[in-house]
């Protein structure tokens, strides 16, 4: 038994590290994406439209994974694509994270009237169905890279204020609490020093995973045509025009989504595995 | 004949150590054995094994249980289960949670006659409202749709009592019935016990740690300390003076049977470390 | 008594969360640049076409007066007139909610099957490589949105190996005998199995694309509660009765254990409806959630309007049947 535990522990390991390492390369692609782009991924040309990828017949090398109905090249736009993904998920976890975070310690540390109001907004945010809200926010504010994160900020802040407030809740009735507000500590020092250093794995696991939720958003929207401008390369936007000619051109849809599934996999997958390495810590 | 032989049953951890030492008993049609050793001796250990519902921990690695002339450890896993399910049954200790929390009073006594023993709907509820009446349980017909919650400890452990009783098992095995009880319910429950154990005939194994209830209930008794019988006897000559020095330590701390006047008196650690050494390499 | 002050209690707070839900949908749609009448009209109008027009949907009230107004028609079963198609909301949006109702039912009900079995198999053969490969499985099924699932299956059973339909509801050619909606209900309401096969040949990727990440989650929960279960004394007590380890899950364990599955089954299946939205749309599934994203693209604001307080209502509502059949179903709190 003991043999088996170790096997999943184990495991786990590998699973961390491995979707680690693929976030790194996704870090490194972005960050190079000029120098690593083989061509210009706006340039079209419309007499090399629909070219499958190397290996099949028909190929033209110069596309390594084909290209799509306007003759851009898949493989440069995925590079480019990955310069937004990360991006989103970086300033939209980040922000959703700081907002969430704090509204939900105040409500679970300071309890009466400011937790009645939250909650209730809590409560209120969570009968929208949250897709649609984000694709009305984008119809309302207009398309754009800042809109994408606002919406994104508006929409999630509740799944960090929902836990972070439980967990706040529970640490506050602890006895090291009440022995510090004995001690004469003041309410905002006491949330400040003593609670939120024990928030804080489980927030460092719910901002893992909502930058894994932040690059599906923003692929759901470029899928629906909301993200950025239609022309700029975003996996979502690839993904719905593979989607529209998928009967045509596989490549086109199979590539970005790989990609994609990677990433939001890994982001999952990398906050699980730190769920697991904080356990003793949060339980 | 006995009805119930336990011989040289050897328990283990799974990759760890003894936790029943080549254990024999045996139990007469009829006879109330009791089972005393304090916690952790592995009473229950024993009784968990005959019955088949060892932890998955746990494993059997040597001996026989034979019940009614058949070696259980040999039968396959299937036909062991329903036979058990046939001819034995438990009382077991906490009746808190020993009934089911869904289901009504009902179901949980007749089901298993119905499913397991194929009598029909009908008898078993009449069966039911029989056995209820003979555990002094006023307005039968009401308990029975009554669920768990509704109901006291006394009353729950009553109607356990009434459903081992319910198929006429041959063997009964008590697992500290009135440990989880009030002192005052305690009586009536081993009244109880002991009164359908009379009137059916029964075969009866009493695990408990109090020699007070063994006392009361019990023609033998077995005497274990950490996976080990180490006095097999009647009743009589135990009281009278029990031959093995742990007995001898554990009926001087039982201070009601041997000077009312006394203290607790704690079994003295030279005699543990003794019997100790003695389980550990006899 | 107590139940139903529970249940009073739980009725405000839902009517203050769908007012919430109003307000704030109201707000935000009104806050929308450009002026959806303007793009309404042909390019030659005049300022009084437009004003007239303008006049004729209230756009030229405040934002307050427009609630006033706005809320007590809805009181009256009056959603306004949608902008692009001109017709009444509640009729647009009622016509295309039997669709997205099927198929969240037909996901949620796939969901309950597949986690249910995956659960009993686990616990049966808990401490087993199965039960090692459950949970593996599980985990992955977690992790990948319902967005990535749709796409993963269009490629799998719909372009790879073509089984099933990855467009519309049914095959257009089709001639429809429904005088409803509820074209999967009515289809096997009048034995027309035909058309019930063509029907679950185009639900049965977007339902199964919502259903895989629900069904991981009843998998996970209600094994963990089915094993906290099968250590209680009573079930120990069963196994002596002679049952045997399937029928000692499935009788004693089950029924204890579905209770504490369920809330958190009800709330997931609020955000498989809200799935439904870019499902139904990856689909071309004519639902609700469709004509949602449509609306959206056509600045249509009554009825975006009305098909966001639609999804509000449901889910609430949801949420609400939850704690009641939660009550109903604890024999501790049903007789009090």
């Amino acid at each position: 038994m003991a043999d088996g535990r170790m096997e999943v522990r184990r495991r786990a390991g590998l699973r961390l590290w491995l979707s680690a390492a693929w976030l790194a390369v996704v870090v490194v692609v972005a960050l190079l994406a000029p120098h690593l782009a083989p061509k210009n991924p706006l340039e079209q040309d419309l007499f090399s439209g629909r070219l499958p990828p190397f290996w099949q017949h028909g190929a033209d090398p110069a596309f390594v994974l084909g290209t799509d109905s306007l003759g851009r090249d898949v493989l440069s736009r995925i590079i480019f694509g990955s310069r937004i993904a990360l991006s989103v998920a970086l300033i939209s976890g980040t922000l959703t994270c700081l907002i969430g975070a704090s509204l939900g310690l105040l409500a679970g540390f300071f309890r009466g009237w400011v937790d009645l109001v939250i909650s209730r907004l809590i409560d209120i945010w969570m009968a929208f169905p949250p897709v649609l809200f984000s694709i009305l926010l984008i119809a309302v504010i207009g398309p754009g890279l800042g809109s994408i994160i606002l919406a994104i900020v508006v929409i999630d802040w509740t799944r960090f204020a929902r836990v972070v407030r439980a967990e706040a809740m529970a640490q506050g009735a602890m006895d090291y609490i009440a022995s510090a507000r004995v001690a004469g500590r003041g309410r905002m020092g006491i949330l400040w020093r003593e609670v939120l250093p024990n928030v804080l794995p489980i927030i460092v696991v719910l901002l893992t995973l909502e930058m894994g939720i932040a690059v599906i958003v923003e692929a759901i929207l470029s899928f629906v045509n909301l993200s950025i401008s239609t022309d700029f390369p975003t996996w979502g936007g690839m993904i719905s025009e593979g989607r529209a000619s998928v009967h045509q051109a596989w490549w086109v849809l199979v590539f970005p989504l790989v990609t994609l599934f990677l990433t939001v996999l890994s982001f999952s997958q990398l906050g699980e595995g730190l769920k697991d390495r904080f356990d003793p810590v949060l339980r | 004949m006995n009805y119930l032989s336990v011989r040289h049953l050897t328990v283990r951890l799974k990759g760890g150590g003894l936790l029943l030492r080549d254990v024999s008993l045996e139990v007469a049609a009829g006879e109330v054995r009791g089972l005393v050793g304090e916690s952790g001796a592995g009473k229950s250990m024993i009784g968990k094994a005959i019955l088949g519902i060892l932890p998955r921990a746990v494993e059997i690695t040597g001996g026989q249980i034979v019940l009614d002339g058949t070696d259980l450890l040999t039968l396959p896993p299937a036909q062991r289960r329903i036979r058990i399910g046939a001819t034995c049954a438990l009382i077991p200790q906490d009746p808190l949670t020993a009934l089911n929390p869904s289901h009504r009073i009902g179901r949980q006594i007749t089901d298993r006659l119905v499913d397991i023993l194929g009598w029909s709907r009908m008898g078993a509820e009449a069966r039911a409202l029989e056995l209820l009446a003979d555990v002094q349980i006023t307005a039968p017909e009401h308990v029975l749709r009554q669920y768990p919650h509704e109901l006291s400890g006394g009353m729950r452990q009553r109607i356990l009592i009434a459903s081992a009783f319910a198929a006429e098992p041959k063997l009964i095995i008590a697992d500290e019935p009135t440990t989880a009880l009030d002192v005052t319910v305690q009586k009536q429950i081993l009244k109880l016990i002991a009164g359908l154990q009379a009137k059916h005939g029964t075969a009866l194994l009493f695990v408990t740690h109090d020699l007070g209830v063994v006392s009361k209930v019990c023609q033998s008794l077995s005497v274990l300390y950490a996976g080990k019988v180490v006095e097999d006897t009647t009743i009589r000559r135990f009281f009278a003076g029990p031959a093995h020095p742990y007995s001898a330590a554990l009926l001087a701390a039982t201070p009601k049977y041997t000077d009312p006047t006394a203290g607790l008196n704690p079994v003295p650690e030279a005699v543990l470390a003794a019997v100790r050494a003695e389980v550990e390499h006899g | 008594m107590t139940l139903l002050r529970t249940i009073l209690l739980r009725l405000i707070t839902t009517a203050v969360t769908l007012f919430g839900v109003a307000v704030i949908v109201f707000v935000v749609v009104r806050v929308v640049p450009g002026n959806p009448i303007a793009m309404m009209l042909p390019p030659g109008a005049t300022q009084v076409d437009i004003d007239r027009l303008t006049a004729f949907y209230g756009l030229d009230k405040s934002i307050a007066q427009q609630f006033l107004i706005w809320g007590a028609g809805v009181l009256h079963g009056d959603f306004g007139t949608s902008i692009t198609s001109r017709q009444p909301v509640l009729a647009l949006v009622l016509g295309r909610l039997p669709a997205t109702l099927e198929l969240s039912v037909l996901a949620l009900a796939m969901a309950v099957l597949m986690g249910g079995a995956a659960a009993l198999t686990g616990t049966r053969l808990r401490g087993t490589r199965v039960e090692g490969g459950i949970d593996i499985a599980g985990g992955m099924a977690l992790s990948i949105p319902d967005f990535l699932w749709g796409l993963i299956l269009i490629l799998l059973f719909g372009v790879l190996v073509p089984v099933f339909q990855i467009s519309g509801r049914v095959t257009p050619s089709l001639k429809l005998p429904f005088s409803s909606n509820f074209y999967l209900v009515e289809s096997l309401a009048r034995l027309r199995f035909d058309l019930t096969r063509d029907l679950l040949s185009h639900m049965f990727l977007p339902a199964l694309a919502l259903a895989i990440p629900l069904t991981a989650i009843i998998a996970q929960l209600l094994k963990q509660s089915l094993k906290e279960t099968m250590h209680l004394d009573y079930v120990t007590l069963a196994r002596t009765q002679g049952y045997s380890e399937a029928r000692v899950i499935w009788r004693q364990a089950l029924p204890n254990a579905i209770l504490p599955t369920l809330t958190l089954v009800g709330v997931q299946f609020t955000f498989l409806i809200g799935g439904t939205v870019i499902i139904e749309r990856m689909f071309s599934y004519e639902g609700l959630g469709n004509m949602a994203i449509d609306a959206v693209i056509n600045r249509d604001l009554p009825l975006i309007q009305g098909i966001v307080i639609l999804f509000a209502v449901i889910f609430t509502g949801v949420n609400l049947l939850v704690d009641l059949t939660y009550a109903a179903l604890n024999p501790r709190l049903r007789h009090g």
